[in-house]
């Protein structure tokens, strides 16, 4: 019984490059060609969630980047270890205690984002990209291709997270990182002019209407079609 | 390969034991500055009761600690407005509170003086906590000296929706809520009810508070939970109304 799934893409070199250019491949082409969000549809449950603004946005890329780094990190270290029948549980565990962590971290030194975010910081373990770059990548690969395929990874959901908490919180509050646009705006024309905010970008509908625009100029540009 | 069972159950154990005590580790390495970024939290929120909540955010965590302590003096009543000995206020969990009969319940009170003295009473700040459409709300609640004009509240939420029931944390609700009066004429307690609907005008209405559109389950939520717990303060009230 052959359950193995992890594409063997190790390629026997002596010495490649640091930053070879299959190594950079690994991190650009999660960026847009293969983009977690807008390619393979994961992690969108996170990207509608947490966007409604800039900074809490940031917060979640960042702990999502430090999850698929380590855990990346961590099961590729132990790939030829781990006992095939149990690695999902294995997986599972090993993203389990970083989520952990990073709740943590978060509880003790950033205890505002904590409590606007500790539901979806709990809920990266079941991003699918995590255990997708886990099951594809980590378990199949060395501990440093794994490190710049999870950064990629995560850097490729990251870009698009904010991007669309750049429009919401714009339309949906008038502000970025909380600095108020709309105001100054309105205020260059006068006191009976003002640019109103739209309350359905506040909402999650919000999010699937950005998240769908990016998609379709995203796949337009790059005549990507779903076989 | 197909690795033995012995191998697998080994690998686990190993798994579990190290994952395990780096999890308790750090809880116990982080667990103290945890409990103080929770108490800072309390302090914040029933500071916002009173203060401008903008001028909060700009203030550094010492600030607020000894502005807190200068200018406000905690205890804990029962439900008959007795004083309740050997209990700190700020260590009263509201929720766990919330879930005993009312008449069981420890109910603190924060009184606000101004900086230094504490005869100076500005305020009292009432801590309530009720369900809201999915899950808990609580806030603060500001009296005046009066103990009947709204000095100001504060509300936050587990989880309500966002953009309709969330908004009972903002500014632009709570303000709605200064100056109302909590008893009626005749002295009977009124609290102070948000209708359903949104943008009327209920200036000339002591009890009557504007809604929040699409998030009526929310509002009453809040008018329930402000009865509740201003019913059980009623007899504390009583009492510092008549010592005064």
């Amino acid at each position: 019984m052959s359950t193995e799934t992890a594409e063997k893409t190790e390629i026997k070199k002596p010495a490649e490059a640091l930053l070879s250019k299959r190594r950079k491949k690994l991190i650009s082409d999660p960026l847009v060609d293969d983009n977690p969000i807008t390619i393979q549809v994961l992690g969108i449950c996170s990207a509608l969630a947490v966007t409604t603004q800039m900074k809490p946005t940031l917060v979640m890329a960042l702990s999502v980047i430090f999850v698929i780094v380590m855990s990346n990190l961590t099961i590729s270290i132990m790939r030829n270890t781990i006992p095939t029948r149990v690695r999902i549980i294995v997986q599972l565990a090993v993203v389990a205690t970083l989520v952990t962590l990073v709740n943590e971290i978060l509880k003790a030194f950033a205890y505002d984002m904590y409590k606007e975010l500790s539901v979806f910081v709990g809920l990266i373990i079941t991003n699918c990209i995590v255990m997708g770059r886990l099951e594809a990548f980590a378990m199949g690969n060395k501990p440093y291709d794994s490190i710049l395929d999870g950064f990629g990874s995560a850097l490729g959901y990251s870009w698009i997270i904010l991007a669309v908490a750049f429009f919401r919180e714009l339309w949906g509050s008038g502000t970025i990182f909380g600095v108020p646009v709309f105001e100054t705006i309105s205020s260059w024309f006068g006191e009976d002019f003002s640019l109103a905010t739209n309350s359905l970008m506040v909402s999650p509908v919000g999010a699937f209407i950005i998240l769908g625009l990016i998609i379709w100029v995203q796949r337009t540009k790059t005549g990507y079609v779903e076989h | 390969m197909q690795q033995s069972n012995t191998y697998i159950i080994t690998f686990s154990v190993i798994l579990t034991v190290v994952l395990g005590f780096l999890l308790s580790g750090t809880s116990q390495l982080l667990g103290p500055i945890q409990k103080e970024a929770e108490a800072l939290d309390n302090k914040k929120q029933i500071l916002g009761a009173v203060m401008d909540v903008e001028k909060i955010a700009t203030m550094k965590p010492k600030e607020i600690k000894a502005y807190y302590e200068s200018t406000i003096s905690s205890k804990v009543v029962d439900i008959n407005g007795e004083e309740v000995a050997g209990v700190t206020a700020e260590t009263v969990d509201i929720a766990k509170n919330y879930k005993k009969p009312a008449e069981d319940r420890l109910y603190p009170v924060y009184v606000y003086h101004e900086e230094g003295s504490e005869d100076k009473v500005v305020a009292y700040i009432l801590p309530v906590f009720g369900a809201g459409l999915w899950d808990s709300i609580w806030g603060y609640l500001a009296l005046k000296t009066d103990l009947n004009t709204i000095e100001g509240v504060t509300f936050s939420h587990a989880g309500e929706t966002p953009g309709l029931g969330a908004r009972i944390t903002t500014l632009d609700i709570q303000q709605r809520y200064q100056g109302k009066e909590i008893f009626g004429e005749s002295g009977e307690l009124m609290a102070v009810v948000m209708q359903k609907g949104e943008g009327k005008d209920y200036s000339s209405d002591p009890h009557k508070v504007d809604g929040m559109s699409g998030a009526t389950l929310t509002a009453k939520g809040v008018n329930e939970m402000l009865k509740n717990y201003l019913s059980s303060y009623l007899p504390y009230l009583e009492k510092v109304k008549g010592e005064s």
